[in-house]
């Protein structure tokens, strides 16, 4: 017993770890160290820290960046809870700097404006890990084999409508299902058709499930939609504008909480929806323009 | 033998997952009813602030004070908080076992580490060290005088704990492939 231990950190099983402990709970979007409290009180597992939710965004328009460091700081004083903050698709050096912070996890989002429209952050080179969106399967391999270390599904941000973040979590699960009985010699073919890394194509064949954390994000607003995507089998769900754009942000985190962790108990499910006041208004995805979406940011 | 995982958040799988592997009959807990006719519970790891909250709000917490006087009870990190009786902070905890906590005593996620940790009470613990998993792990700064420290990193920090049926570690067992430390709790249950 007298050698000394080694410590090491930045593995990959560490990175993934935190993800792990995050399951089955809720991420919820924060503008001030305010909002930041409210959501850890609220039961939320850690909060994302932004100048902008993600509506607002899309009111203001303009280029999105990476949050002011010093309002990330004042935010990560403010609760005991992990915080996360985001980074433009591909701006490794804004990455850097959040690192440098301490946060502890980064969003690589596509809610923010891309800086590199063909590559995304080579994630293995950063010690904190990364949380990337995906709209199907090969894009969450994709990003897990550039070094993400949880992935969630892009849904439509800012718009309060979930219809964007089931297909994205049925195309991610549905094609791990065909995977799962999907003979050797097929799984090459696969790979080519997917654009995905084949070991992490057979790696999640063999597990029969992403070999990450698997959240759900992207319009999710009512307690319903939280339980919805936990019964189509995500992890856990990120809610952006859907809380501190609704009618009472405090009793609504709550609710989306209780109903992430009951989410197969339609009893407690009526009753936490119950008298939660206005929801956000939202935006049908459908009458966005196709250049307003912003799932198809991601190479 | 039946054993319990409380369920309300957290790496709860993880741990279902390896007491299955060991033949065990298992249950997820997320009602007070359901704790029922089990051997014995563990918390997984997890957010503390979000799994005391929901025992809370669910009537959890009495319904697991009462289990714990008979049955036996382990907390992996987050676990380990929500079972102590003093952490420091203002947040809800079951306060079932006689040990003070510190959360987040490494630091946040840049300092989550992986090390090897000799633990004599597990088979083979004096020679084949157990691989710990620390995230924004917690460390256990004083114990009452029945609680017997099981494990510490070198420089003397306690990370593992027992008293009586009740059993903490600051490391999460159930993020890796050594069953020894469930091994080791199905022991306690019995």
């Amino acid at each position: 017993m007298s050698e000394t231990m080694q410590k090491e950190t930045g593995s990959i099983t560490v990175k993934r770890g935190l993800a792990q402990m995050l399951k089955g709970g809720v991420i919820m979007d924060v503008v001030t160290p305010e909002h930041a409290v409210i959501a850890e009180k609220a039961g939320a597992v850690a909060v994302m820290a932004l100048e902008r939710v993600p509506a607002d965004i899309r009111v203001s328009g303009g280029v999105a960046r990476m949050s002011d460091p010093g309002l990330i700081r004042e935010i990560m004083a403010s609760v005991s809870i992990p915080v996360m903050a985001k980074c433009r698709i591909g701006h490794f050096v804004e990455a850097q700097i959040l690192q440098a912070i301490g946060v502890d996890y980064i969003d690589e989002s596509e809610v923010l404006t891309p800086a590199d429209l063909s590559h995304h952050v080579n994630k293995h080179a950063f010690k904190v890990p990364f949380v990337c969106g995906c709209r199907n399967l090969g894009e969450a391999l994709r990003r897990i084999g550039e070094g993400a270390a949880m992935i969630r599904t892009k849904g439509e941000a800012g718009t309060g409508d979930v219809v964007e973040a089931v297909r994205h979590a049925r195309a991610v699960l549905g094609d791990i299902r065909r995977l799962k009985s999907m003979p050797d010699e097929e799984l090459m073919a696969y790979a080519k058709e997917l654009a995905a890394p084949y070991e992490l194509l057979k790696e999640t064949r063999d597990l029969g499930r992403l070999p990450v954390v698997n959240f759900a994000a992207g319009g999710i607003a009512t307690p319903a939609d939280a339980a919805l995507m936990m019964q189509l089998g995500v992890d856990g769900v990120f809610v952006g504008s859907g809380i501190f754009k609704s009618g009472d942000p405090a009793r609504r985190a709550k609710a989306i909480v209780e109903a992430t962790t009951h989410y197969d108990n339609p009893e407690i499910l009526a009753k936490v929806s119950e008298n939660l006041g206005e929801a956000m208004v939202g935006i049908n995805v459908s009458s966005l323009a196709e250049h307003e979406q912003l799932a198809g940011r991601g190479w | 033998m039946n054993i319990g995982v409380l369920a309300l958040q957290g790496a709860f799988a993880e741990h279902l997952h390896i007491l299955e592997k060991l033949g065990i009959d298992t249950r997820k807990v997320r009602l007070p009813e359901e704790l029922n006719g089990l051997d014995g519970l563990i918390i997984p790891g997890g957010e503390s602030t979000t799994i005391g909250k929901l025992s809370m709000w669910y009537d959890l917490g009495d319904a697991i004070r009462k289990f714990a006087c008979e049955k036996a009870v382990w907390g992996t990190c987050a676990g380990m908080i929500v079972m102590a009786k003093d952490i420091g902070m203002d947040q809800p905890l079951l306060g079932i076992m006689d040990i003070v906590a510190k959360r987040n005593a490494f630091g946040r996620q840049v300092d989550s580490f992986q090390t090897d940790l000799y633990v004599p009470v597990l088979k083979d613990g004096k020679t084949k060290p157990f691989p710990a998993i620390f995230i924004r792990a917690p460390k256990l700064s004083a114990a009452g005088a029945d609680t017997e420290i099981i494990a510490k990193l070198d420089d003397g920090t306690a990370v593992a704990a027992q008293q009586g049926k009740m059993l903490v570690t600051s490391f999460h067992p159930e993020l890796t492939q050594d069953t020894r430390f469930h091994e080791y709790f199905v022991n306690l249950t019995k």
